[in-house]
């Protein structure tokens, strides 16, 4: 464990800021927690209601077993106690995007115990220090509908679609000390969800966000009074809330203000933080256990089930690429980073690449071309497998690792396969050992002066010879070839 | 043709099965009687008897085909207006919900409807259930049928109080209940007619507005212990829509009825001797003791200690559940709205609330806000269920000493309307003796015992061990046959 050394500087001296994190983790399921109603993103306001999401008359919700599933395969991967007995609770308020009255949570019985999670602050460097974020619970909860306010003058407009969806709510010790710590570990968190299936962490489309609570304090002294800024939606807002939040308690503090505890709005446009409602107005939601719902009690056979349902999880996979195919820690990291990427590295090697020559083709050639069209992993034009024959021919000398970068762009362009360009074009790699030597008989020819100089002990000449050689062939001899060739001829 | 709506459900079916007579004849008749009767009893909020001709026409096709037909085959009955009815105006009598019409038809209608029985209309309740009495609906008290030489009109019970006033005036052979702290038992005592609450779990409430989720349990009301044996059956059974649901198979309750209680234990509770409870009561619990005797039965003094504490943890638990069961009549997606001119989101919640929930309905939301309060939570909810678990706890030590319990069903025979309806605390005081078996979850059942010095019904209560429901039927059935009870009210209406 490392200690931060992130520091708000006041006029009293240097501050140090405390973070816990709320992350609410929507759960990769086609219907929702209570009722049969879809979650697919996107759709008309409306469409996606059951009788049971609208809270008509009389409807009973029937919890959904995929739902508990996921969850309790997200607390494994975080090493965290899974509760056998877990109950729902109500939690009672009124507001107009939930019909019930009542939102379906879990208050004094969650699914899921206490875990950690490692993070790298700087997977970029191999030193990076890393440090254990303690997290406190998982429970699950319906998410509420939304409410519309800018389409009619006088009236609000309620959408329930989103009413009744699976949510994970993630709740952290508050162990972060810095902006960076809290983006480290939403990411980390981000990568274990996609890995085990059960949250797809897309911040943009809402089904990952963030309760951020902050409260500063002078290093080694008690915890300060805390904010809740609700609903962040993505990492790098994140961390300015932290930033924003710590700066305006500490300038609050030193004028002689009090934090009070409250919920804040994050405004990215003027870049502060708002209140909403102050603990005074805050809710009495009146908890208590919902009597339309049996307690959950998970046997061993489930807790089994799930557990071997589990991947290959990023910090096992990473020692792997590190310990036992020899990559850079660095790469390691970076390949095993996103489940997609390592799933993208792996389909390579089951074609039939070599680790590290796939894993360095990867980072540098498909991950550059990627980011100059702007494309994420999944839209790759080329696949793993083309990719795998593409390193092939390299490694069986057919083209050159200059040939091969050509190839790869016309792979980009056509969607043709490697070796299929390779044939069609005529970019075979001549390793035919008299067609080379023609062309090295004269060319020796031709330079006689500076095979004299060369064997006068200019050595450096090598590379001029290499050259020539390689233009006459049009780049397609083997260097390594030529090269021997080229020492026997001079010498 | 009025001497079909004597008739109960098993005499309905098999008149009907042997071909005695048409479906069709019988819905006709109730019809007839319901629409007599309705602007003297009030027992009905929407009168069906198109529903009803409809399903028994279906049936006389049926049976002209010759099909099978189904247990309630034929029967017409009434449905308590707290099930959702497709297509039909459902209210739980209240104005919150005045006009609504589901599209969708709650789990026991739809068995009720599947076995081959019809509808002759939605029955009254106390709003929302929560009466003792059929004084707190917004459509009106419903009357009952029985009259004394005083001429007033007195309570027919609730909440079920439409159903049981129905049923025993022969507006309908049999009726629908609900019951969340006596609401079957405490109206069919007061009427003189049959209802019991099954094991909770055993009906499903998928579709039944919800009162306090973890009490509420549908049951039949009819006027005899087979009837309610036959639509027991037919309204019981796994309803994966219902989590509370129990997933067993349904007995046949009919078929094993059988009164001789030889090898039997009854257990007599020695807390329901309470203070205040009338002699007459008293007196016909005496009788039921030695009725049961007469059956074979072994009677055994048994304790259930913590009775006392019983009606104030219900009265704690069931506001609770329904505080946030009805926070759902917002305003916002159906039901009343009241939308005071520049009135925000939280002005129309309350303007809403504020007309469409009647006065008890709007004291039990306040009582149940308060105990589930962050400050009082610990201090009434957390004691009120752990007094329920040691009521639990009571009978499954009694169920260790005999298989049925035998009490009282009401501390008092029907009083006048409005005789208590200014004081609260001595309305909650009728479901004294049916609350303890509803806390439990445990089935229980009210048969007609014989009428008190003044002519009134009373109604003697059996409740039984988890899922025992023959055992409550068959104890029931030895009592009715020796109580030969034949009364009825005379028709004043």
């Amino acid at each position: 464990m490392t200690e931060s050394t992130y520091r708000v500087h006041g006029a009293t001296g240097e501050w140090e800021v405390v973070i816990g994190l709320e992350v609410h983790a929507q759960i990769s399921t086609q219907s929702k927690l209570f009722s049969g109603a879809s979650t697919e993103f996107g759709a008309e306001p409306n469409t996606q209601v059951s009788l049971i999401d609208a809270a008509m008359p009389g409807m009973l919700p029937v919890p959904n077993r995929e739902c508990m599933r996921q969850a309790v395969r997200t607390g494994m991967a975080l090493g965290a106690e899974i509760n056998k007995y877990s109950r729902f609770d109500r939690k009672n308020y009124f507001y107009a995007d939930l019909p019930q009255g009542y939102q379906i949570s879990q208050l004094y019985h969650p699914i899921v115990g206490e875990g950690e999670i490692e993070v790298t602050l700087d997977e970029k460097d191999p030193n990076s220090p890393t440090k254990k974020i303690g997290v406190e619970r998982i429970h699950v909860e319906q998410d509420a509908g939304k409410l519309m306010h800018d389409q009619h003058p006088t009236m609000s407009y309620v959408d329930l679609n989103r009413c009744g969806v699976a949510l994970m709510e993630i709740v952290s010790k508050p162990d972060m000390r810095s902006p960076a710590e809290a983006g480290a570990y939403v990411k980390k968190l981000r990568s274990i969800l996609r890995y085990v299936g059960s949250c797809d962490g897309n911040m943009e489309q809402g089904s990952m966000r963030a309760d951020v609570n902050v409260s500063v304090r002078k290093p080694g002294e008690e915890f300060g009074t805390r904010t809740e800024t609700k609903n962040v939606n993505s990492i790098r807002f994140l961390m300015q809330v932290v930033e924003i939040e710590a700066r305006r308690q500490v300038d609050l503090i030193e004028d002689g203000g009090e934090v009070v505890q409250e919920t804040r709005l994050f405004d990215p446009n003027k870049m502060e933080t708002r209140s909403m409602r102050s603990k005074e107005d805050a809710h009495d939601y009146r908890y208590f256990p919902d009597p339309d719902l049996l307690p959950v009690i998970l046997d061993d056979a489930f807790l089994d089930e799930c557990r071997a349902s589990l991947p290959e999880l990023p910090d096992a996979k990473r020692a792997r690429y590190e310990n036992e195919l020899g990559l850079s820690a660095y790469n390691a990291a970076v390949l095993t980073a996103e489940a997609e990427t390592a799933a993208w590295f792996e389909d390579m090697m089951a074609a039939g690449a070599d680790a590290k020559a796939a894993s360095n083709w990867l980072m540098s050639e498909l991950f550059g071309a990627l980011n100059k069209m702007g494309k994420g992993l999944d839209e790759s034009p080329v696949s793993a497998a083309q990719a795998a024959e593409l390193l092939g021919l390299i490694k069986d000398g057919t083209i050159s690792g200059k040939i091969a970068k050509d190839v790869f762009e016309i792979m980009l362009e056509t969607g043709d396969g490697a070796t299929k360009i390779v044939e069609d074009r005529g970019l075979k790699q001549e390793s035919d050992t008299g067609a080379i030597e023609a062309e090295i008989v004269k060319i020796v020819e031709a330079n006689q002066d500076k095979v004299a100089e060369y064997k006068s002990g200019k050595d450096r000449l090598l590379g001029f010879f290499v050259g020539q050689t390689m233009k006459a062939m049009q780049g397609k001899a083997n260097p390594q070839v030529v090269n021997e060739l080229l020492k026997k001829y001079l010498s | 043709m009025s001497d079909l709506t004597q008739l109960g459900i098993a005499a309905i079916r098999d008149g009907v099965a042997n071909g005695e007579f048409k479906a069709v004849e019988v819905a006709e008749a109730f019809n007839a009687n319901v629409a007599a009767a309705s602007s003297a009893l009030n027992a009905f909020i929407v009168e069906t008897p198109e529903l009803a001709v409809q399903a028994a026409q279906a049936v006389d096709a049926d049976r002209a085909a010759g099909k099978a037909l189904g247990s309630m085959a034929g029967v017409p009955i009434g449905m308590k207006d707290l099930f959702c009815t497709n297509g039909t105006q459902t209210t739980a009598a209240s104005q919150m919900l005045e006009g609504f019409t589901p599209t969708y038809e709650s789990t026991v209608s739809a068995n009720l409807w599947a076995a081959g029985a019809g509808m002759l209309g939605k029955l009254n309740l106390d709003q929302f259930a929560m009466g003792s009495s059929n004084e707190t609906s917004y459509f009106g008290n419903v009357i009952s049928p029985w009259k004394l030489d005083d001429g007033k009109d007195r309570a027919p019970g609730g909440s079920s109080g439409g159903s049981s006033a129905a049923i025993s005036a022969r507006l309908c052979p049999a009726a629908t209940g609900t019951d969340t702290g006596g609401s079957i038992r405490q109206p069919a005592a007061f009427t003189g007619i049959t209802g019991i609450k099954p094991t909770y779990g055993r009906c499903s409430r998928w579709g039944v507005v919800a009162f306090a989720s973890s009490l509420d349990q549908a049951g039949p009301m009819a006027h005899d212990v087979r009837d309610c044996a036959i639509m027991l059956g037919a309204m019981a059974g796994y309803d994966p829509k219902d989590s509370t649901s129990l997933n067993l198979s349904v007995p046949n309750w009919e078929a094993a009825l059988n009164s001789d209680l030889r090898g039997k234990k009854v257990g007599v509770p020695r807390e329901y001797r309470m203070d205040g409870t009338d002699a007459d009561i008293l007196e016909s619990w005496d009788r039921g003791i030695e009725w049961l005797k007469d059956a074979g039965a072994e009677i055994v003094e048994i304790s259930l200690p913590h009775t006392k504490y019983a009606l104030p943890a219900y009265y704690i638990i069931a506001p609770a559940e329904a505080s946030s069961n009805l926070a759902r009549y917002d305003g916002v997606r159906y039901g009343l709205r009241d939308l005071p001119d520049g009135a925000g989101l939280q002005d129309m919640y309350a303007a809403t609330r504020a007309a469409g929930f009647g006065p008890e309905v709007k004291r039990r939301i306040m009582i149940g806000t308060y105990v589930l309060s962050a400050g009082f939570y610990d201090a009434y909810y957390t004691q009120a269920q752990k007094v329920r678990t040691l009521i639990a706890r009571d009978f499954a030590e009694a169920f260790t000493q005999c298989d049925v319990i035998l009490a009282p069903t009401t501390p008092t025979a029907a009083f006048p309307l409005g005789e208590n309806s200014e004081d609260p605390l001595a309305m909650y005081l009728n479901d004294v003796f049916a609350v303890p078996a509803s806390l439990a979850g445990l089935p229980a059942m009210s048969v007609p015992c014989g009428l008190n010095k003044d002519g009134l019904p009373l109604g003697l209560q059996i409740i039984g061990n988890q899922l025992d429901e023959q055992g409550v039927l068959n104890a029931g059935l030895a009592i009715e046959e020796r109580a030969g009870f034949v009364a009825q009210p005379k028709k004043w209406w």
